[in-house]
């Protein structure tokens, strides 16, 4: 036990370095993934289609199913290797939950509330910003702590296309048979994930706050 | 004054909902649009806050026409109220209110005065209630700030469309009296849309009956009640004002009548008719001429009382029956006289005038008795 602490020591800024490495990869992947599924996800709840709108949430579903180990290994070829093709995998599995989560709640705000706001004289911006988004902020949310836990755990795999990350030191110590990097690695993400999900949280909380008590009803 | 003129929808698919619609609501009356589902009324008052685009005409709101004038800035000078509330459920009660003199962009202090204002004039303690939210709140609650949201910028038009139709009857009871009162003292020009011909008459100043896309008729409910148009005004007035239930479920009197009362000619004389209750064991006789026209009825107590003028027929001691119902008339309607002019019983005559039965307190008391039967255990 004592020879463990003296490695977690011995090696504390590196897991530092890989730790903040990790959470970059994640936390700009699910940016980028909300920065892309919301918007659309509202266009769809909005006058698209139903052809484009099935189009675009099987899009969604063929980028959940792929292994990742096999998209790693099929982004290779289009960016190389490093951070950003790992950047961009993990960015393509954000898509579905917070996609589908803004649809959901967007769909959930009851027309009604919508027929008196305009009915009052809301500008159709004025709608978005005031009624639906503060009334689907609860499932966007729940969608958005979804994707980055499981973007967070998928990341330890971006490694092995030579992005860093805590899955540096799973590998290596795979590779070496060292069971405490292992452990060290695999804990850290968890770690990693579970206060990402925590801190989320309370931004779910602040936001739903100063907009009413929306998850409230939830 | 709103005015509608040559107004004309007709959807994509095809389907006109309005078919040249020409009307006028006065400034302060509240007009009510009534008529079955799929009549048009809605549409007819989505038109005034262009919520709706008529496909032609024109409609004015003080002369001017609202074509002209942007939606959004026509919307928040016309109150709204829709039929299943439609309270923000993010935002507090004092909140929900202030949204359109916050559009309007009125400072902070005039808001709030407003709102307690308000919220005291329909009977919600503003310290009370100021920062609750609309899902702790009953749905009579509710639809009170409903109601004064739609007040909350003091427009002089406000548009209600079926507003208190999901409430419970005590609650819409309540807020149509509330309604009547604001109504009172505030004199705004009201178009006010339902189904319920009992709600349109108890508050509506003016009446706009609608069907297939057309006005039927219009005026003051009195005068519709009096004067209906045609047989389909007729029928929705009839038909709404009783009690919800179905007009073929409701017995007739000639379901409950009983048809062969003891009856005597007016030419027998007092004695005979003495002898006719005692066989029959009844105290009272109906007075029935030949062609079976109703004379009037006696009891043991007129017969007796001029028992010993030998002279007198029952032509002379016959109280004439003040109470007739023609054959067909609901039931209700035979009880309500019987009630109202604490009479135990009602004569029923068909079409000729001539006497076919009798509704009394014993017929209805069998009549039910053949509804309910008593349980065969």
């Amino acid at each position: 036990m004592g020879k463990y602490f003296d490695m977690l020591a011995d090696r504390w800024p590196d897991i530092l370095e890989l730790t903040r490495e990790h959470l970059m990869i994640s936390g700009i992947a699910v940016l980028l993934g909300c920065l892309a599924a919301i918007p659309t996800g509202i266009f769809l709840t909005g006058k698209a289609p139903k052809w484009l709108q099935s189009a675009i949430f099987t899009a969604a579903n063929i980028f959940q199913t792929i292994p990742s180990l096999a998209l790693l290994a099929l982004l290779i070829p289009l960016f190389g290797i490093g951070v950003r093709p790992a950047i961009f995998a993990l960015f393509l599995y954000s898509l579905l939950p917070i996609l589908r989560n803004t649809y959901s709640g967007f769909r959930s705000v009851d027309p009604a509330i919508l027929e008196a706001a305009r009915g009052m004289g809301y500008s159709s911006w004025q709608r978005l910003w005031g009624i639906q988004l503060p009334l689907a902020m609860p499932y966007m949310m729940s969608g958005i702590r979804v994707t980055t836990v499981y973007v967070i755990s998928w990341a330890t795999l971006a490694t092995l296309i030579g992005a860093g990350g805590l899955g540096e030191l799973i590998f290596s110590g795979l590779a070496v048979n060292r069971q405490d990097l292992v452990f060290t690695g695999a804990l850290s993400a968890i770690l990693l994930a579970l206060s990402a999900d925590y801190v989320l949280g309370r931004i779910e909380r602040v936001f739903s706050a100063s907009a009413g008590r929306t998850s409230a009803s939830n | 004054m709103i005015k509608l003129e040559q107004i004309n929808k007709v959807y994509d698919d095809g389907f006109q909902a309005l078919k040249n619609i020409n009307l006028e609501f006065r400034e302060g009356d509240l007009n009510v649009l009534i008529g079955p589902s799929g009549c048009g009324k809605t549409t007819t008052m989505k038109l005034i806050n262009r919520l709706i685009q008529p496909s032609s005409g024109t409609i004015t709101i003080g002369g001017k026409d609202i074509s002209s004038v942007d939606p959004v800035t026509l919307r928040r000078r016309i109150g709204y109220v829709i039929q299943n509330i439609g309270l923000f459920p993010h935002m507090t009660i004092a909140a929900n209110v202030a949204v359109v003199p916050k559009l309007l962009k009125w400072n902070a202090p005039k808001i709030e005065r407003r709102v307690d204002k308000l919220l005291d004039m329909v009977g919600l303690d503003p310290d009370t209630y100021r920062n609750r939210y609309p899902s702790e709140l009953s749905g009579g609650q509710q639809q009170r700030v409903g109601v004064i949201r739609a007040l909350a910028a003091e427009p002089d038009i406000i548009l209600m469309d079926e507003p208190f139709s999901a409430l419970d009857p005590i609650s819409r009871e309540q807020l149509q009296d509330e309604l009547i009162r604001l109504q009172h003292e505030l004199k705004k020009t009201i178009v006010f849309v339902t189904h319920d011909m009992d709600e349109a008459i108890k508050i509506a100043d003016h009446i706009v009956l609608m069907k297939d896309g057309e006005v039927v008729q219009q005026g003051k409910p009195e005068a519709i009640l009096r004067h209906p148009a045609n047989e389909f005004v007729k029928s929705f007035v009839g038909e709404k004002r009783m009690l919800g239930s179905e007009p073929s479920d409701i017995p007739t009197v000639d379901d409950v009548m009983a048809s062969r009362p003891v009856t005597a000619f007016p030419s027998r004389g007092l004695a005979e008719a003495v002898k006719m209750m005692e066989q029959n064991r009844v105290d009272s006789l109906l007075v029935v001429d030949p062609k079976k026209k109703l004379r009037g009825m006696v009891t043991v107590y007129d017969v007796l009382q001029h028992y010993r003028d030998e002279s007198k027929t029952l032509a002379d001691v016959a109280k004439p029956f003040p109470h007739v119902v023609s054959t067909g008339t609901p039931l209700t309607e035979a009880l309500r006289l019987m009630t109202e002019h604490q009479t135990p019983y009602v004569a029923v005559m068909n079409a000729e005038g001539s006497f076919i039965g009798m509704v009394t307190r014993g017929s209805v008391v069998r009549h039910l008795a053949d509804v309910y039967p008593a349980e065969v255990v």
